[in-house]
């Protein structure tokens, strides 16, 4: 049977991991490669890391941090950050990484997903959206430049056009949930799973292994992501990097298994 | 000593790693001269295809790969496309496949599940394998899939492993000494060493 993932976020700032709350305040967390070490041990489903300065700062991914994360990976692992043009894609991949993350592009150079996906293949493209709720009838929106700048563009029709391009995988990821830990925003995800036939991934918000379960009790197979939840503890939110056992993640797939 | 075919696709450094830790012999080969003091081959890939097919006829070492697996029969493990590329030709390109194993690569038939699941498979599946070396101390196997298409062998003695998608597909085929994983093993946690290691070992 194939399995849900839950799939731990880890966002990169100045070299360093942080954790932000509404794509803001970042707190440093800790070191990208002992995080990922620590979650080999944890025996995690997949990994995204995403470089939430390189779209910002307009500079060129960092490879040799890419490099080093993907050869100590031993799950798979998608990059998000600073994407523009196949050169990095074809790059990126070849340094060993399975899933290149684009967001901007999607509205801004749609032709480079389907570029890419005559190289790397779809199943290696995945079109990422942030989305709040906007404007005075508070409709959900896509916003590019991390939550910066809105694009006009609904999650809808975002996913639709990224299935069109020729990308294998959606991720959403609510910018008014982020960091919160108080729950995914379903509404948002009943939208685009409803309207795309790509696997989807969903993030921001999960501040339990109950949101977790609760996902896979509405959607069954899909992918879970989350920061916080995988690296704070209590309400204090000491740092403490964590994972389900094989044991919990079972129980959390119940409703399926 | 086990040799990476490095033609620009693929997860090279995951497999050295892994291999570093097994403490066992793997070297990353670029040139066909590089190949030569190999008794095993590991031909990975993440790509498309044609781009994949096209990325290793660059690479100048397709002649000396088929000298050495269908001639000398060394032990070839084909992850991924590295698998598919084993197969005569493929529904998601033009460009002729090894044709190291009798069989072609098809798509999912979306048609036919009718929106049951969703493409690219993608995820942990449990991989149902016949009895053999290659599979050998692994109880309930598990690996991680990333595909929308899959090896159709000719014939069912070609199918190694069988996983559930919308029906069974093989995900993982064999002919002779030549191997082909749908998987991969180099990011399926400990299912995924083990498979590595009994690899080296046969």
């Amino acid at each position: 049977m194939l399995r849900p993932r839950i799939i731990p976020c880890l966002l990169v700032h100045k070299g360093g991991l942080v954790k932000t709350t509404r794509f803001a305040d970042p707190k440093y967390v800790g070191d990208p490669l002992n995080a990922v070490r620590i979650f080999n041990e944890k025996q995690v489903d997949e990994l995204i890391v995403a470089d939430i300065d390189a779209t910002v700062v307009g500079k060129e991914p960092d490879y040799e941090l890419i490099a080093n994360l993907a050869s100590e990976c031993r799950m798979p692992l998608c990059y998000a950050g600073g994407v523009t043009t196949i050169d990095q894609i074809d790059r990126i991949v070849g340094l060993g990484v399975e899933k290149v993350a684009l967001g901007s592009a999607t509205i801004q150079t749609p032709t480079l997903i389907t570029e890419a996906a005559q190289h790397v293949g779809s199943q290696s493209i995945v079109a990422v959206m942030d989305v709040k709720k906007a404007g005075l009838r508070r409709r959900h929106e896509v916003f590019i430049h991390n939550g910066k700048k809105a694009t006009g563009v609904n999650p809808v029709d975002f996913a639709r056009r990224a299935e069109e391009l020729g990308a294998g995988e959606v991720l959403v990821n609510s910018i008014d949930h982020e960091g919160l830990m108080k729950g995914y925003d379903l509404p948002l995800i009943d939208q685009v799973r409803g309207n795309t036939r790509l696997p989807i991934s969903v993030l921001g918000g999960a501040g339990s292994l109950e949101d977790l379960r609760g996902l896979v009790d509405r959607y069954g197979v899909i992918g879970a992501a989350a920061g916080s939840l995988f690296v704070f503890k209590g309400k204090y939110r000491a740092v403490l990097i964590q994972y389900p056992s094989l044991v919990e993640k079972e129980t959390l797939l119940s409703s399926l298994i | 000593m086990i040799a990476l075919v490095d033609y620009g696709l693929g997860n090279i450094p995951a497999f050295l790693h892994i291999y570093k830790q097994l403490n066992l012999a793997c070297v990353r080969a670029t040139t066909a001269q590089e190949l030569q003091q190999a008794d095993k081959l590991i031909l990975p890939g993440v790509g498309a295809f044609d781009w994949a097919m096209q990325r290793l006829e660059q690479s100048g070492m397709r002649p000396c790969l088929d000298e050495l697996v269908l001639r000398r029969k060394i032990p070839v493990l084909g992850v991924c496309v590295g698998m598919q590329m084993m197969a005569r030709s493929s529904e998601e390109g033009k460009t002729s496949g090894l044709g190291w194993i009798p069989g072609e690569v098809r798509r999912f038939d979306e048609a036919n599940l009718q929106g049951k699941i969703r493409l690219p498979h993608m995820g942990w599946n449990d991989v149902y394998p016949k009895d053999h070396l290659l599979f050998k101390e692994m109880t309930t196997p598990r690996f991680y899939f990333l595909h929308s298409y899959y090896f159709s062998a000719d014939s069912a003695q070609a199918i190694l492993s069988e996983t559930d998608y919308g029906g069974g597909f093989a995900s993982a085929v064999h002919h002779e000494m030549i191997f082909g994983v749908q998987f991969h093993p180099e990011k399926s946690h400990h299912w995924g060493v083990q498979l590595l290691k009994n690899f080296a070992d046969l």
